[in-house]
């Protein structure tokens, strides 16, 4: 469920200073930049803060039936919570222990969360990283292949299974890759990650599955847009000199058109990444993969608000650091942007 | 419109009507009939279902009736055609939520233009940062028992952001058009230029993006009941049927992929009709 690419268009941020030195006028580009970013990032805390602790009852949703019963772990779990205090009070002094590092205690085993998610956020990072590295080639290659063969055939049939692709979920990419080759046709690979001392990529067929699950959930989105750019490239008047001085098609395409696409390319590959932080939580679930996505759910399902808090700011975090550079990226390749900002 | 629409070469012929551009339309009309017939399914399943969803028919995943049996030995046909209203009726509304939220936002930042339009997609940005699952999920953290009206709003307001982007786009092309600013001269109040003026002009991208906001729609409802987040333990649901069912893939494999394969196809149909009608509004014009 990958969210379709609406692409933002980077020059639409920049006015463009005038009568100042090209240099200067990249550093107000980008501490605006890195203003904006550290803002939202501002914003996310407070929603964060305000769907974990305000909208519901944390103490009964922890307690359950518990909570008329048992006074004095109600009374316990106020005082842990800190929820005697006003809300925001309790915003800053989470506020200023996220700054320092302090990410608080889980409720469900007592131990720091920043220990106890650490080895999580590596092994989802790991898991994410692998991916996209496989996701980049699966994905540009594809769209070469069909706007090789545009409106024809092959390209119709390629186009059709991507969109039928795009839009399964990913728990039933996932489901289905298990039961093809791991459960009920084929056994050639393990269905799930078993938790040992290691790090699950000590073994590398338990990671086939979830970083192919989340190529599949990935890669159509991906492969359109990098698909239909090329095809604005290839019906330009400079691709069609290219081929009117007689240079091969092939060329044509790897040279005059897939270089051009490499700018929305990467615009679009870096919302998905950002949107991967997310899709983990699916894939996580259906492999049993010790990563963020997993402990989140089972945080959500404990009520364990300090690690749900920490968790989701991570993934948060991650999104808007990945949209940053994917901004400053395609500004510093695309010429026309490059002077916008420095003229 | 019907200017451009006529093709120069062949001035003499007519402008096809809708209905039959969207008949020749191949993804629109498959889309359409796929999405048709598990919607069916869904609705007249609870009546042709041969068991209740919560009658034991025999013992725990064995292979008694059509698809054998579950974790508590009832029948998973009849808990499929049990459980897909739930599924589409919270996916139906949280769709038709987010729309009409998103719609409101985007329509409303467009037509303030300058500083209001500025405040209102930063905060939007703000909520693009949580993936769609993950503000469902940081706000059942608090809750103990997940209700449905909860999750329509849930899974509505996670796609409010998004939507609200397409309608901002298609809405600036509209409000500096002549006839908006006609009616602004009249007198017209803000609220019916937007209602009688604005909103009528963007119909046919909008119908594209609920399209593909269903399908998202029918994806998280399903997936938070597979993720062990559901209204009702008891009563039969696509996604939960994969969560209550999951460990025993290898030995009776259908009490899981039947709802697998049937949230897939659905997902599929829905896909494709939203590409169908994005095709045809894109040709319209």
């Amino acid at each position: 469920m990958a969210d379709v690419a609406v692409l933002p268009e980077p020059l639409e941020e920049v006015a463009p200073p005038k009568g100042r030195h090209g240099s200067v006028a990249w550093i107000l580009w980008i501490a605006r930049r890195l203003g904006l970013a550290v803002l939202t990032l501002w914003l996310v805390s407070v929603l964060v803060f305000i769907a974990t602790t305000a909208l519901g009852d944390p103490i009964r949703a922890i307690l359950g039936k518990d909570y008329n019963a048992d006074k004095a772990r109600v009374a316990q779990l106020t005082e842990q919570l800190n929820l005697n205090e006003s809300a925001v009070k309790r915003y800053l002094d989470w506020l200023g222990g996220l700054l320092h590092g302090d990410l608080g205690t889980s409720i469900a085993n007592q131990r720091p969360v920043g220990q106890l998610i650490s080895s999580n956020v590596l092994n989802s990072f790991v898991l994410v990283l692998i991916s996209a590295v496989v996701l980049i080639p699966v994905a540009f290659g594809i769209a070469m292949i069909s706007a090789n063969y545009r409106r024809k055939r092959p390209d119709t049939v390629i186009q059709t299974i991507l969109l039928a692709l795009a839009g399964l979920p990913e728990f039933v990419t996932g489901i289905l890759l298990v039961a093809l080759f791991s459960t009920t046709v084929f056994h050639w690979l393990p269905a799930v990650t078993i938790a040992g001392a290691g790090h699950p990529w000590d073994q590398p067929s338990v990671m086939v599955l979830p970083v192919a699950t989340l190529v599949l959930a990935v890669a159509p989105y991906v492969s359109r847009i990098v698909r239909s750019t090329l095809l604005e490239v290839l019906d330009s008047d400079y691709v069609e000199l290219a081929r009117l001085k007689g240079i091969p098609e092939k060329v044509v395409l790897r040279k005059h058109a897939l270089l051009n696409a490499v700018v929305p390319g990467i615009q679009v590959v870096s919302l998905q990444l950002a949107w991967l932080a997310g899709g983990v939580v699916f894939v996580e679930t259906v492999f049993n993969y010790p990563g963020i996505g997993a402990l989140l759910v089972d945080s959500v399902r404990n009520h364990d608000i300090p690690v749900v808090q920490a968790l989701s700011m991570i993934i948060a975090g991650v999104y808007v650091v990945v949209n940053l550079i994917a901004d400053l990226l395609s500004i510093l390749l695309t010429p026309r942007s490059r002077t916008a900002i420095s003229s | 419109m019907t200017a451009t629409a006529a093709s120069p070469t062949a001035p003499t012929v007519s402008t096809p009507s809708t209905l039959r551009r969207a008949l020749q339309q191949k993804r629109l009309v498959s889309g359409a009939v796929i999405t048709l017939i598990i919607v069916l399914i869904a609705i007249l399943g609870p009546l042709v279902a041969p068991h209740g969803q919560n009658e034991v028919v025999g013992p725990p995943f064995s292979s008694v009736g059509v698809l054998g049996t579950d974790y508590l030995g009832q029948d998973v046909l009849s808990r499929l055609l049990h459980g897909g209203l739930a599924v589409l009726v919270i996916a139906l509304l949280a769709t038709l939520f987010g729309m009409v939220v998103g719609i409101i936002i985007g329509v409303v930042a467009a037509y303030s233009g300058g500083w209001w339009d500025e405040v209102i997609m930063r905060l939007n940005d703000v909520v693009l940062a949580f993936p769609q699952i993950l503000l469902a999920l940081v706000v059942l953290t608090a809750v103990n028992q997940p209700r449905a009206w909860m999750i329509v709003v849930l899974v509505g307001i996670s796609h409010a952001p998004r939507v609200a982007r397409v309608a901002r786009g298609v809405a600036l092309g509209i409000v500096s058009r002549d006839f908006v600013y006609a009616a602004e001269a009249l007198g017209e109040k803000r609220s019916r230029v937007i209602l009688a003026e604005v909103l009528p002009n963007m119909n046919a991208p909008l119908l594209a993006e609920g399209g593909l906001r269903l399908t998202y729609s029918i994806g998280l409802v399903a997936g938070l009941g597979f993720l062990g987040f559901s209204t009702n333990p008891e009563a039969a649901n696509w996604g939960q049927m994969i969560n209550e069912n999951r460990l025993a893939l290898s030995t009776q494999p259908w009490a899981v992929l039947a709802p697998v394969f049937i949230i897939g196809v659905f997902t599929i149909g829905t896909n494709l009709m939203a590409d169908g009608i994005a095709q045809l509004s894109q040709r319209g014009d």
